[in-house]
């Protein structure tokens, strides 16, 4: 509805602006006030219906006679279809009687829908969204600071430090290449490659289903990935998580003790051995 | 009349001017527009740019501080793509067979060592840049729980984390066979002799594995297969899963 047309008072607003004009208010401030006081003294005198019926004129009952139909085809057009027209008809029964938070959606029929004769080209930028269907993100603002330069300038030396760094290692450090492979010939040690050290040494101590298959496979794997489902402690402060922090720890470096145990620790038929005496057999 | 031939500033004022210089960037690019420090242009830099993907354009200061996330998944990704990069280059010297007699693979090892310009570093690059991934993916998931970053709402980003964890290991794994010598032959054997302990399905799994019964050519084939192609196009998936939901969990945890 335009402005224009909205029904008002004629006598409050010009006894409205006269005031405020003479209060020294500015013109258009004094404008506005007047109107809303004409509109508010219109409407407390006729009700709110002769506000919907001027309304009307500009095509309300044309839409509402159009609605009605299509309501009533509806369900109609779903039990044709062999769905179950009261499913469709049901939530809106629901919805009317008691308030419910959640709102079934009508089963999708793979119709495509029709373009409506004379719509526009554009498109409006304004959905009808159901109140559950918000996402509320709600984030403090906090210290923040820009990405561009601080954090992408420090990423980029830490990415020309480890970039330097390995190139200088790799020129000075040849990787390994030993003979040919050959089948038939086990090398005396026989050792995985370091990261799974740490299981070849659990070998020594546990059946092979064990230390091959529950350690690795239930309890770092599934255990690890649990970590988060167990530990519903929702503070991060380090004070009020010492038993996860112990925990990790430990399984941390109950890893590395082996691994290292592993890698030097062990020679010739994969026995104990001191690297600073016997020497180390380890190969990256 | 003298012709005065234009500045370098000018021809890049010109160049800029381009249609096709600006249809390489964003409207409101500082590529286009031109870059001011200020805060405004500083905000577009990020927003206007690929890495947008990754970083949002305003970060909670505390991220910034070395001593929080010690740049370690960063500098794990930029290993993986590091690796993409030596890996394809290895792989215009590299077959992976090894028939009887052949040795293909070992042969070109050799050749990528001592004939190919700059193979021997581009191998020790790979070589060292893989076990150096494992270690950073390793320390990466120690910092992730110490700082207590897999709480929620990161509950999902730690599970994915920790299958990119394996994959690692995976790809590392399935690299390690590659060069055909002694110590790769072997510690594939000996790596693998565990599947074999697998309950149920033993002998499946060290069949699936190794595609026969003992590490042989078929296994160098398999290994070389999941190693460049199978292996990292999982990752990559997993990966784009984990930089997504960062920042959909609210980007970098904490303060602790």
């Amino acid at each position: 509805m335009a402005r224009e047309d909205t029904p008002l008072d004629q006598e409050t607003l010009d006894r409205v602006l006269a005031e405020e004009l003479a209060k020294g208010t500015d013109r258009r401030v004094a404008d506005g006030r007047a109107r809303s006081a004409a509109v508010r003294a219109y409407r407390a005198a006729h009700g709110e219906a002769p506000a919907q019926a001027a309304a009307a004129p500009s095509g309300a009952p044309e839409a509402a006679t159009q609605t009605q139909p299509a309501q009533a085809e509806t369900p109609a057009a779903a039990g044709a279809q062999g769905m179950a027209a009261p499913a469709v008809a049901a939530p809106a029964v629901a919805a009317a009687v008691v308030p419910s938070p959640v709102r079934e959606a009508p089963l999708p029929t793979g119709n495509v829908p029709e373009a409506k004769k004379g719509a526009p080209e554009k498109h409006r930028l304004l959905a009808l969204v159901p109140p559950e269907g918000i996402q509320r993100v709600e984030r403090e603002q906090g210290d923040r600071i820009n990405v561009w330069p601080h954090l992408l300038i420090e990423e980029f030396v830490a990415l020309l430090l480890m970039s330097a760094g390995m190139i200088i290692f790799s020129t000075f450090v040849n990787a390994p290449l030993r003979e040919l492979a050959n089948p038939n010939l086990t090398p005396n040690p026989s050792k995985a490659p370091w990261y799974f050290l740490g299981l070849q040494e659990l070998l020594r101590y546990f059946h092979p289903l064990v230390a091959g298959v529950t350690i690795p496979f239930v309890i770092i794997l599934a255990g690890l990935a649990a970590a988060p489902f167990i530990d519903r402690n929702p503070s991060t402060k380090p004070g009020d998580r010492k038993l996860a922090i112990t925990m990790f720890t430990m399984l941390f470096m109950f890893g590395a003790t082996l691994t290292i145990i592993g890698s030097f620790f062990r020679g010739t038929g994969y026995n104990w051995v001191w690297p600073w005496a016997q020497g180390v057999f380890f190969e990256l | 009349m003298k012709l005065k031939p234009p500045s370098p500033s000018e021809v890049l004022d010109r160049f800029r001017e381009t249609e096709v210089w600006k249809s390489m960037f964003r409207p409101g690019s500082i590529f286009r527009k031109g870059y001011k420090d200020t805060s405004r242009d500083r905000a577009l830099a990020t927003m206007n740019n690929v890495l947008y993907h990754l970083h949002p354009v305003k970060m909670k200061r505390h991220g910034l501080k070395l001593t929080y996330t010690f740049c370690l998944g960063g500098l794990s990704f930029f290993l993986f793509i590091v690796l993409t990069v030596t890996g394809i280059f290895l792989m215009f010297f590299y077959r992976p067979m090894a028939d009887v007699g052949g040795a293909v693979a070992y042969g070109d090892m050799q050749s990528i060592r001592t004939s190919v310009f700059f193979g021997d570093l581009v191998r020790n690059l790979h070589r060292w840049g893989a076990h150096l991934m494992v270690l950073t993916v390793t320390l990466h998931m120690a910092r992730v729980f110490y700082t207590g970053a897999y709480k929620p709402p990161r509950e999902f980003n730690w599970v994915v984390g920790v299958i990119l964890l394996f994959l690692t290991l995976g790809l590392s794994f399935t690299g390690y066979l590659l060069p055909w010598d002694q110590l790769a032959i072997w510690a594939v054997t000996v790596g693998t002799s565990l599947a074999g302990y697998s309950p149920f399905v033993a002998k499946q799994a060290n069949f699936i594995l190794l595609g026969g019964v003992v590490v042989g050519p078929q296994t160098l084939l398999r290994w070389y297969t999941l190693h460049v192609l199978a292996l990292p196009f999982v990752t990559v998936l997993f990966l784009s899963v984990h930089f997504w939901r960062i920042r959909k969990d609210g980007g970098i945890s904490g303060p602790l």
